[in-house]
């Protein structure tokens, strides 16, 4: 759980709440860095398959993951739309495929709890803990994690 | 002034900057060796490169504070502030000197007698006190300066915000207050090294700090130093990068606007587009250096090796002036230095070899360099006995580079390229100029490793010439866009040679060998790789119907075509690595952006040769699989050719130990028989149809078949291919020499029964081992083959290795000799037969009360599962070979009567 109090430094976090698949997610403010709506996907053959591709984004290559696979859902319809944001960690530019982006939110500790035991294990490991809103739950992004390839796929 | 002086003045600068820094630590520490060393060896460099270049003045001075610092360093004198302060001295004069060779260009007139004396007095131990105060003086100065630089520059530090560079620069400024404009730029340089804040920062103290002591005349040095700067690679680099991002958004842009008609943007567009054109071409340009100053050292290198080895040669140097990237010269440096020793140690023949040749008495090594399309071309060419074939052919086998039955289908030139291959090297002897195991797969792995190809023409008496091309520039390379799965990628021009169109309307077609994709191409066959399938395509192609395109590219002197869907253009690229996550795909070596704005991965050619020597095996496997599928159809590598008729003959491969060409005019007739020396030995030859006849002029190509003492050789009008096909020897022939047809290549092919054609050319091929004895320790082995054709191809391999051996064509058959009372020491036999099989033959034999229970048995077959191998183990037999794996066999037979041997 430490991991999850350095996560959540303040009390107030903001973040900028996103949909995979149906699902509230919430990604830190501090860590997106562009939105945009993700076309000329070039495909990478013989990558493994959360990565859609590569992208041109303002002249430089960024590797797009698609959330959905990643998180286990179901694959997206061709004419399904679809939303990136692109965040970027150590050095490496990535393009994380979404549904849609919503606005951003400002939380405070008292609405946070920790990851529920029974959440699905490839959840867990990308989950950095739930925000109880008023409607919905909203999934904390532990993009770290989301983005570290070799470790997600051992826990998965 | 000359490029060398300007050269050594630049580095002697340098030097002495160290050295200054090294000695006020050393006059610390007078006991630390390591400095001493250090500071003798720059002043011993600076003796040696005055010596060189014809500075008398320096020379002594040098010398005389080399001898004072070889007595401390050898600790016959010790130490003192009073002798470091004198080095200092002398090092100062040095300078003084140097600045005015910097700008008159020539040393100045007088004496240093004054200085030398005192040096000398130092070095004989009597040091005199009267020099100490002043020697003293020198150095309290030093620090003085120091400090005001180290003061000035915190004073600077302190009143702007600027810190580093600011400081650094005014501290220059004040240091070169001559110097002229272009030193506007050194700072950014040199200010890392010379800023004394640096030097605070735990860096160790070999920087040149505080590097400005108070050289008389400093002042006035307008210091070529200021011409040209050192600039950090990296810097380059990042400024590489950017104008190449600069030069993409650009075409994008130019695109965009080209699209629609009338655009404000144009006239705007255009001057960007000019001044990106320049910034790029001056960019490259801080980058490229004349190929010339690589070879400088050439001249000297050949002349050391004429003297030493008695050679006359001539270096000829051919376009010095031609410009590459400075990073991929260094790069090459080396490789070219080690190839011009090579060249002129084992290339050229020593002077009496050359006369003796009736080639002119001076050996010619030629270096060229011209541009090519985007590529520099380096020539090395020699005029000297071109390569040994024979020596790189017998080191290649020995190494097991290659094996026996591969060599022989290789070409001249095929097998000189084994020269490239890793621990090659043919030198007999090591000289001390080459031959010391830095050999030529080290060449040809630098000149790879910047993306370039290394290749090689020899020709025996007339020479050999190397031929390198290296891309110009590492930082943007041509590409062929390709199209495969509906994606483009690209492919770097520099693998590829040429592109084929096949199918409709073309001459060329893809054929299919089991599966396995060749094309023909100019009589040779290329393998073929579907650039779908190495991606991931699952779906099999028709490649055979259609219209295709092949890539035809080289990697590491392999060649093969890639199947694509399409081809667009080349178009120039900038490579840029992958992501990490995927830099596990060792199909693509980067990736880049097109002028459309999208991202296309760039296929690595190496990446796909090294899948294509994977793919073989799982050929291989796969192969496997399919004959337990379809039992016993086994495939056999076969050598095609003609002789006396129109009428393809053939012969099993692995019985031929080369194909060679005779010149006719070296075969002898004696006593009725046709002997060609060959390998140092005579060597019959005999003509492989009943009534051909050799060819009267030209050359003889020549089959050799060859045991450990004798050859033979069979020779035919034209070698036509080599085919792996199953062979189903259909009509049985009784003409002597056949032993009959069979569909090759869908041809009705002669199958040549090699045995009648080494009993023609030795009667004694097979049995003469009788007469020496061998006979009694000969062991003999039963073979047991329904197919006549391998117990005829079989017999004769395993009597030339030895045995003694009794061929049976059914299992019945052979279980009759035990009825009989025979006895073997091994018997080998095939599993798939009419009437009774391999397994129960082996049950058979393993029986309790028969007299072969204990006789090794083992298995031949074209199956090779495990299932199978576990089945003839419970079976009985002894161990299990592939049928058409010769040398296992061999090795398994010898393994196997040594074992049981043992067990008796």
């Amino acid at each position: 759980m430490t991991d999850q109090e350095d996560f959540l430094q303040t009390d107030m976090d903001e973040y900028v709440t996103l949909t995979i698949g149906g699902q509230l997610f919430g990604v830190p403010v501090t860590s997106v860095h562009d939105v945009f709506s993700p076309d000329a996907i070039t495909g990478v053959p013989l990558s493994s398959p959360e990565i859609a591709g590569v992208l041109n984004l303002r002249g430089r290559i960024v590797t797009a993951i698609d959330a959905r696979v990643k998180l286990g859902l179901s694959k997206r319809e061709s004419n399904e739309h679809s939303m990136a944001v692109g965040i970027e960690l150590d050095g490496e530019a990535y393009g994380v495929i979404i549904d849609s982006v919503g606005e951003v939110l400002r939380l405070g500790l008292d609405e946070y709890e920790p990851n529920p035991i029974n959440l699905d294990e490839r959840w867990q490991a990308i989950s950095a803990g739930v925000y109880r809103l008023e409607n919905e739950l909203l999934v904390v992004l532990d993009v770290k994690k989301f983005l570290s390839f070799g470790n997600v796929k051992s826990a998965a | 002034m000359d490029d060398l002086l300007s050269e050594f003045l630049t580095e002697t600068a340098e030097n002495l900057d160290v050295i200054d820094a090294e000695l006020v630590k050393f006059e610390q520490d007078p006991n630390d060796k390591a400095i001493l060393d250090n500071i003798f060896r720059l002043v011993h460099t600076i003796k040696g490169t005055c010596g060189f270049l014809g500075l008398p003045r320096l020379e002594t001075v040098a010398h005389h504070g080399e001898t004072l610092l070889g007595k401390f360093r050898d600790g016959a004198l010790t130490v003192t502030p009073a002798a470091v302060t004198l080095i200092l001295e002398s090092l100062d004069h040095i300078k003084s000197l140097l600045a005015h060779l910097e700008s008159e260009g020539v040393e100045p007139e007088g004496s240093d007698d004054e200085l030398i004396a005192k040096l000398d007095r130092a070095a004989a131990g009597e040091l005199e006190s009267g020099d100490a105060p002043a020697a003293v003086s020198v150095e309290s100065a030093t620090e003085d300066e120091a400090g005001e630089a180290s003061e000035t520059s915190s004073d600077n530090e302190d009143a702007s915000d600027a810190s580093g560079y600011n400081a650094t620069e005014e501290e220059l400024q004040a240091a070169f207050d001559a110097a002229p404009g272009p030193e506007e730029d050194t700072p950014a340089a040199s200010a890392p090294a010379a800023a004394p804040e640096v030097k605070s920062e735990a860096k160790p103290a070999s920087e040149p700090a505080a590097a400005q002591p108070p050289a008389p005349g400093k002042s006035d040095q307008p210091s070529l130093k200021n011409q040209s700067i050192r600039v950090n690679v990296d810097v380059l680099e990042d400024l590489m990068t950017m104008v190449s991002e600069l030069v993409l958004t650009r075409n994008q842009l130019l695109q965009m606007v080209r699209n629609t008609d009338d655009s404000e943007f144009k006239g705007p567009l255009q001057r960007l587009s000019n001044v990106t054109a320049e910034l790029q071409d001056a960019v490259m340009k801080t980058r490229m250096q004349p190929i010339g100053n690589a070879w400088q050292k050439l001249p000297r290198i050949i002349r050391d090796i004429s003297q030493d080895v008695d050679k006359k040669i001539d270096l000829v140097m051919e376009g010095q002036d031609t410009e590459l990237d400075r990073q991929v010269l260094e790069l090459i440096k080396d490789p070219l230095t080690h190839m011009i020793r090579n060249s002129a140690d084992h290339g050229l023949e020593t002077t009496p070899e050359r006369i003796a040749k009736g080639k002119p008495e001076l050996g010619r090594i030629t270096l060229r360099a011209f541009h090519e399309g985007g590529h520099i071309i380096i020539e090395i060419a020699d005029d000297g006995a071109g390569l040994n074939t024979e020596k790189i052919k017998e080191k290649a086998l020995s190494n097991g580079v290659v094996s026996p039955s591969e060599v022989a289908t290789l070409t001249e030139n095929q097998i000189h390229k084994f020269i490239f291959a890793p621990g090659f090297s043919t030198a007999a002897k090591v000289t001390n100029i080459s031959g010391r195991g830095v050999g030529m797969d080290v060449v040809r792995t630098n000149i790879e490793l910047i993306g370039g190809t290394i290749d090689l023409v020899s020709q025996e008496n007339k020479g050999t010439t190397f031929t390198i091309k290296i891309p110009l520039t590492l930082a943007i390379v041509s590409a062929l866009i390709v199209e495969a799965n509906t994606d483009k990628f690209a492919i770097p021009q520099l693998a590829v040679i040429e592109l084929v169109r096949t199918g409709t309307g073309s001459d060329y077609t893809i054929e299919t060998i089991n599966s396995t994709k060749v094309l023909r191409l100019r009589n040779r066959l290329l393998p073929l790789m579907d650039l779908n399938a190495l991606l991931g395509s699952a779906s099999e192609r028709d490649l055979e119907t259609g219209s295709h395109f092949v890539v035809v590219m080289e990697v590491g002197g392999q060649r093969f075509g890639l199947v694509v869907d399409n081809v667009y253009d080349t178009e120039e690229i900038v490579v840029k690595p992958v992501a990490n996550v995927l830099r596990d795909i060792a199909m693509f070596s980067g990736n880049t952006i097109l002028g459309d704005g999208s991202v296309i991965m760039i296929i690595d050619p190496n990446g796909i040769a090294k899948e294509i020597s994977n793919r073989e095996d799982e050929a291989q496997t796969e192969e496997i699989s399919e004959k337990a599928a379809r039992a016993s159809q086994n495939k056999t590598a076969m050598l095609v050719f003609k002789a006396g008729s129109d009428e393809p003959k053939a012969a099993p491969l692995s019985l031929i130990t080369r194909l060679e060409e005779i010149d006719v005019a070296n075969i002898e007739t004696s006593n009725g028989a046709q002997l060609v020396q060959y390998r140092g030995s005579l060597m019959t030859v005999v003509h492989a149809d009943a009534y051909g006849s050799l060819k009267t002029e030209g050359r003889q190509p020549v089959l050799v078949f060859t045991d450990d003492q004798r050859s033979m050789g069979l020779a035919v009008d034209e070698i036509v291919d080599i085919v792996d096909e199953k062979l189903n020897v259909e009509h049985i022939s009784d003409q002597p020499g056949v032993i009959g047809s069979a569909v090759v290549k869908g041809r009705a092919t002669q199958v040549v029964d090699v045995a009648y054609f080494l009993t023609q050319a030795y009667p004694d091929w097979f049995d003469r081992a009788p007469c020496e004895e061998i006979k009694a320790g000969r062991k003999s082995i039963l073979l047991v083959d329904d197919n006549a054709f391998f117990r005829n191809m079989l017999s004769p391999m395993l009597e030339i290795a030895g045995y003694e051996v009794t061929a049976t064509s059914s299992a019945d058959e052979a279980l009759g000799l035990r009825e009989h009372g025979h006895a073997f020491d091994l018997i080998v036999s095939d599993i798939e037969m009419p009437g009774m099989d391999g397994f129960t033959f082996a049950e058979k034999v393993r029986e309790g009360d028969s007299n072969w229970a204990a006789t090794p048995l083992l298995a031949l077959s074209g199956l090779q599962t495990p299932e199978h191998m576990a089945r003839s183990h419970e079976a009985g037999f002894t161990d299990y070979v592939a049928k058409n794996d010769r040398d296992r066999l061999i090795a398994m037979i010898g393994q196997a009567l040594e074992t049981s041997t043992q067990a008796a």
